[in-house]
């Protein structure tokens, strides 16, 4: 072997500036694509984390049958059995308890339909960082009875901190949920509509409000790893009676975002097909002459007593000393790119930038480092040099001694 | 019992090359080489002696008859069997010296020991004495391209020397040499004729390649017309 890959090696440099150009050809689209791939990634990952803390988390558990008729009817109720899963999983690092539903919030000769969330006021703060979202007053705590309420709401209900606000609606199992709240602060999103619609209240004030103690209406899982989540998914579901749990992935519940991100994802796909296509014309190329201007050498070689499935070999390693040295040598001059980027990430503008806070994004575009990404391309890079070979491979294969002798 | 070693025995042998007119290269040839034999296959261009060559080293199958070397019917074999079969029993010289331009003179005498897998000590000590041999020791790690002609196909016989083959088929191995050059190579195959006892099988147009063989098979239009032993010139 050794032998082999010697000779592989040099027959590499027997046409320098050949070589050199194929090279350049596979590590500029190796780099291309592994730029573009890590800012794509990076930016549905950041998309992803901004949007799942800020609605289900990466995975969300309900009642059965709470994802289709979102009612406090289909709540449950705390148990250890469930605390101890989730304690037990390791790649879950966050479990956000809420409830969850609709009431009239009124002040004054003003009311609103509002969202109501129940919310562990530490962990919802460790979650998402509510309390920097305040731009008046303080952040509750859990014994509170006191509610967070958007900047837009408070203007049109009129109300300031210390005012009280007036919640009315259904509670569990038709019961009448009515309460008064002082507002301990006011918040502002980047979404708007989270501005308008949006009331926080501690858990405990929230299932006293619906008179529905020790219920939650989700649980939201946040990751250690996110590349993992459908595992966890899984896990869980088999751990959980499926009769009366349900076990949601983010994808699952937000449509848009999933939407979104498979169009955006198509496009990135469509442009790393086309550079492949570069890629494999180039190697196809060399390699085909590599091989076609050696007929008579090769001829000798298996004259001589070299079997052809030793000289495919050869070629073989030849085509893989092109693809492993393009694929590291592009991903060694990415590193630094992608690293500057991960760190100082690109800012978007404009139209772009109102999408991503539509869904309460910030708008950046940070470059992934996941190392899924550079196996991938490399993987597909050596794989298509491969390819690109098969057809000087079976010319090997098959040529005529004599006849390339004569040349 | 047989009172002489054969190496080579070919058996009626014919080939025609089909096409539009068949040609008949070889037409009925029956020949016996001996161990330790050096042979010129000589006549007029056109007769036969490169596709004789060719069927003898297994690199092109007869129509009619057979090649036997050492007893075996090597047109039994498979193509694969057959390169197994070429590289643990002849050495080849070609017309344009053929050696693999990537590796050294030392690399290419090695490689065919390589190929057969054979120990390093074995192999550093044939290389080394074959260098010796050749007087090339000092251009061992230079690639081919650096040598003149007749250099490179003294490090060909000496490729084709290294395997320690039954015997060596040379196809006209001194048409690209100058009379200095073809001087030289014929020494050298001499001296391993002599010293190694091999077999040597060579074509040839040029006479004094011919004087020095000590057979001389004479082929016209792929039949054999004169095959004469002449004296070995001292
Ligand atoms: N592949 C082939 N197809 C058809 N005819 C061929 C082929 N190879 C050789 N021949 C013919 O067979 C005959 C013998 O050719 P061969 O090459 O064996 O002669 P040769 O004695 O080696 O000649 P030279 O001295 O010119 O090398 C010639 O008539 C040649 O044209
Ligand atoms: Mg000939």
């Amino acid at each position: 072997m050794k032998q082999y890959l010697k000779l592989a090696w040099r027959n590499l440099w027997r046409n320098k500036r050949r070589t050199i150009i194929t090279l350049t050809s596979v590590i500029l689209a190796v780099l291309l694509a592994v730029c573009m791939r890590s800012m794509q990634k990076g930016t549905y990952a950041n998309m992803i984390e901004n949007a799942v803390r800020f609605s289900t988390g990466y995975i969300q558990i309900h009642a059965k049958g709470y994802w289709d008729e979102p009612s406090l009817n289909n709540s449950f109720e705390n148990n250890d059995l469930l605390d101890s899963l989730i304690g037990n999983n390791k790649n879950i690092t966050l479990a956000v308890p809420r409830m969850e539903s609709y009431v009239l919030a009124s002040s004054g000769d003003h009311t609103k339909g509002v969202q109501v969330i129940g919310v562990d006021p530490r962990k919802e703060d460790a979650l998402n960082g509510l309390s920097d979202k305040l731009k008046q007053g303080s952040y509750f705590s859990a014994d509170d009875a006191g509610i967070l309420v958007g900047d837009e709401l408070s203007s049109y209900l009129d109300l300031s901190v210390g005012d009280t606000m007036i919640l009315l609606g259904q509670g569990y199992q038709g019961m009448t949920a009515a309460g008064k709240f002082p507002v301990k602060g006011i918040f502002h999103f980047p979404d708007k509509r989270m501005n308008s619609s949006l009331v926080y209240l501690p858990l405990i004030a929230c299932q006293q409000l619906f008179i529905a103690y020790d219920r939650y209406t989700s649980l939201s899982l946040m990751l250690k790893n996110p590349t993992g989540q459908s595992r966890t998914v899984t896990e869980l579901s088999s751990q959980l009676d499926t009769n009366n749990w349900e076990v949601m992935p983010w994808e699952a519940m937000n449509k848009t975002l999933t939407q979104e991100i498979a169009g955006d994802n198509a496009g990135g796909v469509i442009m790393l097909g086309i550079l492949y296509v570069v890629i494999a014309f180039g190697v196809f190329g060399t390699i085909l002459m590599m091989t076609m201007e050696r007929r008579k050498e090769f001829s000798v070689m298996v004259a001589i007593g070299l079997k052809r499935t030793r000289l495919i070999i050869l070629l073989t390693l030849e085509t893989l000393f092109i693809g492993i040295l393009g694929v590291s040598t592009g991903i060694i001059l990415a590193m630094p790119v992608l690293v500057y980027f991960k760190l100082n990430p690109v800012r978007i503008t404009g139209d772009a930038a109102q999408m991503f806070e539509q869904f309460g994004i910030e708008p950046i575009m940070p470059a992934s480092l996941n190392p899924e990404i550079f196996v991938h391309q490399g993987i597909t890079v050596l794989i298509i040099s491969l390819v690109a070979s098969l057809y000087p491979l079976i010319y090997v294969a098959r040529f005529d001694i004599l006849n390339a002798l004569k040349r | 019992m047989r009172n002489t070693m054969e190496v080579i025995e070919l058996k009626k042998l014919h080939k025609t090359y089909e096409g539009i007119v068949p040609v008949q290269a070889v037409k009925g040839v029956d020949l016996l080489f001996g161990k330790g034999e050096f042979t010129a296959i000589v006549g007029p261009s056109g007769c036969g002696k490169t596709t004789l060559l060719n069927m003898i080293g297994g690199l092109d199958a007869p129509t009619e008859g057979q090649v036997l070397i050492e007893d075996q019917d090597i047109s039994a074999l498979s193509p694969a069997e057959l390169v197994d079969f070429r590289l643990w029993n002849i050495g080849f010289v070609f017309q344009s010296y053929n050696l693999i331009p990537v590796l050294t003179v030392k690399e290419n005498i090695a490689f065919i020991m390589e190929l057969q897998g054979r120990n390093h000590k074995e192999i550093n000590d044939r290389v080394a004495y074959l260098l010796d041999v050749l007087g090339m020791k000092d251009k061992m790690n230079i690639r081919p391209r650096y040598l003149s002609g007749g250099q490179q196909q003294r490090v060909a016989v000496a490729r084709a020397l290294a395997s320690s083959p039954k015997f060596v088929l040379a196809d006209e191995p001194t048409a690209n040499l100058d009379s200095q050059s073809t001087e030289n190579l014929l020494e050298l195959m001499e001296t391993m004729n002599r010293t190694e006892d091999i077999t040597f099988l060579f074509s040839t147009h040029d006479q004094r390649v011919m004087d020095k063989a000590h057979r001389i098979v004479t082929l016209e239009d792929g039949k054999v017309v004169r095959d004469g032993k002449q004296e070995k010139v001292e």
